[in-house]
């Protein structure tokens, strides 16, 4: 099967979805049953942050980062990589995970950081992972999963595996070292490697513009000697067919691309941030008239695939789905104080061992709570 | 001289404020240190104040800033370089353990570098182990360099002063969650509080508990808990740890002839270890049992709150210690 050529570039904006939300015709039609399905993930997922924002502010949860407004990006990404791909993601696209078979339970529990989770309660929430899904957890100190990802496609091309490996960064990081490191050696080495920006608009107060003078994130590429893309990442189906052009090239040996995803964070940077303190509600406004959900929306109204009572009842559906996986996995005891100890090592060191005997002589209360 | 009553964030930012009024070669720069105020609020006003020549909004790129102020120290300024926190100066540890700390001596004695790099560090609440990191431990094992973590709004105040004026590079530690202590602040813009020198923060004469930051405020609360078990315990609130106080160490472990080390960050290898390493050397006939340690565990921090609090050095772990170290337990 062959692809007509997209129109691919680092300064313009790949499009599928017109202004009337109906696919330009010059682009190859998109399957309805994909179309569908990004939609419930992509609804699931909207209505999941919105439920774990409120859950932070009802003291329930420690932490989150949500990536409403940026859906479109983690779900065209989820639906166009391959089983064998790995996914090295920033804070915002934990939720390739859930659409690529993660359980809702076992990721929400994450969230928790409760004994029911598989990361046994270390790792902060927004920094989920699966190794059964090849995903792995993003780093807190910006920038690091990016080489990474390089390293990993470098793995994959000397092993002769067919996968490949995807890397994300916001358009903040796009400053720290890593990201220029992993640019250098996807360049230099030709790995299967894409490494995706998502330029949200900001990094936390501080907008693009001021974090660097070049004209687009994607023409950064050029420098490297890889092709940068500069895609619409509020229109799901160009942000699918983007990714799915560069895995395919990337697939076929012909090397990495970079590509930039222009997308706005609609919510706080983190429910630790106030946005109300350095920009406007007219921009915020702004960026809902596109945001990814409503236009995928539209677009299938207006093909006759989605009719508003349907809608409620999927909107119901998914509500309930959710409201079940948070009851299940907020009751999960803390895991049992013994285990901090676990997992440092290979095996457990005499010194180690030693701290443990010494913590669980204290009474449990003396640490507030946990079991042996 | 008459004091007001500051908070611990609201002390540094005087500080920073009367220093730069003192002199205009001091300016600031960091990620959203201006427009947002600082990611904790220490720097609010500032750019206000000063505008956006002397109160510098960075791109996130800590090892970019880092060069940009050591070359901007080199040719005559005097930055003052926050970082979010001290976890991400490691992407910038090159710029100050190869540069900052070592150009004068490289350079013969020609250059210097006149710079304060200040962020909050140790543990805060449920950030994870990558946020947690207490890294004064990797600092202040370089020479050339100071280092110093004051636990009170009058020291943050006095010793930001000093690290300003200072013709070396001072790294200031700071905390989380000490940022809203209140505390007396001497009103005196030329007060300044000298390295090198120890404070009691609690006198006793049965044991002398060992510290700096905010786990001082753990061990007061220890020593508080140990008073009621009859047991008169010393704090020592060391506020610098590069240069250290040894004196005052010596002469409260001869006093009380039993010491507990109590810091954030993990024992192996760090400053507790080299507290340790000179009160045997220096006390050891005047010690009465083994010097003991209280510190993180040694693990990468959890997330979970119950796991964390087992983590993380508590009262009722250094009350235990120095029960210990009392043969009391
Ligand atoms: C090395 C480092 N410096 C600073 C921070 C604090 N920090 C956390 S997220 C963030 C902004 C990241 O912005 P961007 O890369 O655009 O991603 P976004 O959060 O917008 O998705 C910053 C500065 C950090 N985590 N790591």
């Amino acid at each position: 099967m062959t692809t007509p050529p997209l129109p691919l570039s680092d300064t313009g904006l790949f499009r599928v979805l017109r202004d009337d939300l109906s696919v330009d015709p010059a682009l190859p039609a998109p399957d309805a049953g994909l179309l569908l399905r990004m939609h419930r993930e992509m609804l699931r997922l909207r209505l999941l942050e919105t439920r774990m924002v409120v859950l932070q502010r009802q003291g329930r949860v420690g932490f989150y980062g949500s990536c409403t407004g940026q859906e479109a990006v983690a779900i065209g990404a989820g639906f166009a990589l391959q089983g064998g791909d790995w996914v090295f993601p920033a804070l915002r696209e934990s939720a390739i995970m859930l659409v690529r078979g993660f359980p809702l339970v076992g990721y929400l529990a994450q969230v928790f950081g409760n004994s029911l989770d598989v990361l046994k309660g270390r790792q902060m929430p927004s920094h989920m992972s699966g190794k059964q899904v090849h995903q792995v957890s993003w780093s807190s100190c910006i920038g690091p999963q990016v080489p990474q990802a390089v390293g990993a496609a470098m793995a994959m091309k000397q092993r002769g595996d067919r996968a490949v490996a995807v890397g994300f960064c916001g358009d903040g990081a796009t400053s720290q070292p890593d990201v220029h490191n992993a640019l250098l050696f996807a360049g230099r080495f030709r790995p299967p490697c894409v490494v995706v920006c998502q330029n949200n608009h900001w990094s936390i107060s501080v907008p693009t513009s001021k974090q660097t003078a070049s004209e687009t994130i994607a023409i950064k590429a050029r420098a490297y000697g890889i092709p940068g893309y500069r895609v619409d990442g509020n229109d799901v189906l160009a942000v699918h067919g983007a990714l799915q052009h560069a895995f395919e090239r990337a697939r076929r040996g012909e090397g990495a691309s970079f590509v930039e995803c222009v997308t706005y964070r609609i919510g706080a940077h983190s429910t630790s941030d106030d946005p109300t303190r350095y920009r406007s509600q007219e921009e915020v406004e702004s960026w809902q008239r596109k945001d990814p959900l409503v236009r995928l929306q539209g677009h299938l109204r207006g093909a006759g695939l989605l009719e508003e009572r349907g809608l409620a009842a999927l909107q119901e559906e998914l509500t309930a789905e959710i409201e079940a996986a948070i009851l299940e996995a907020e009751q999960g005891p803390p895991p049992a104080r013994a285990t901090v100890f676990d997992d440092v090592y290979a095996e457990l060191p005499w010194h180690l061992r030693e701290q443990r005997e010494e913590l669980l002589r204290l009474p449990p209360a003396a640490g507030h709570g946990g079991g042996h | 001289m008459g004091t007001r009553s500051l908070r611990f964030r609201e002390a540094l930012r005087a500080a920073m404020l009367e220093e730069m009024e003192r002199d205009d070669s001091v300016f600031l720069l960091g990620e959203e240190v201006g427009h947002y105020q600082g990611a904790y609020k220490v720097t609010e006003g500032l750019l206000e104040k000063f505008g956006p020549k002397r109160v510098i909004d960075t791109p996130i790129a800590e090892s970019g800033f880092a060069g940009i102020a050591i070359g901007a120290a080199m040719v005559g300024l005097r930055p003052i370089v926050e970082f979010m926190t001290w976890n991400f100066s490691a992407v910038a540890f090159d710029q100050i353990l190869n540069n900052a700390a070592k150009l004068r001596q490289m350079s013969g004695g020609q250059l210097q570098v006149p710079i304060v790099f200040r962020a909050p560090n140790g543990s805060a609440r449920q950030v994870g182990s990558q946020h947690s990191h207490a890294m004064e431990h990797f600092y202040a094992h370089i020479p050339g360099i100071k280092c110093i973590a004051p636990a009170t709004p009058a020291d943050a105040y006095g010793m930001m002063k000093t690290a300003i004026r200072d013709e070396n590079p001072v790294l200031v530690f700071e905390s989380e969650t000490l940022y809203s202590l209140k505390g007396d602040v001497p009103d005196d813009p030329d007060f300044t509080v000298p390295f090198g020198v120890a404070s009691v923060a609690r006198e006793g004469k049965d044991i002398s508990l060992i510290s700096w930051s905010r786990p001082v405020h753990v061990c007061l609360d220890a020593a508080a808990e140990l008073a009621r078990q009859g047991i008169d315990a010393e704090v020592i609130d060391l506020r610098s740890l590069r240069p250290l106080d040894e004196e005052t160490i010596l002469r409260s472990v001869r006093k009380t002839h039993r010491a507990v080390i109590v810091h954030e960050g993990w024992s192996y290898g760090g400053v507790g270890a080299e507290i340790a390493d000179r009160i045997q050397r220096f006390a050891f006939d005047d010690l009465d049992a083994p010097v003991g340690r209280v510190s993180f565990l040694d693990v990468p921090m959890p997330y979970n709150a119950a796991l964390e609090q087992h983590v993380i050095p508590n009262t009722p772990r250094v009350v235990e210690a120095a029960r210990a170290a009392l043969y009391a337990r």
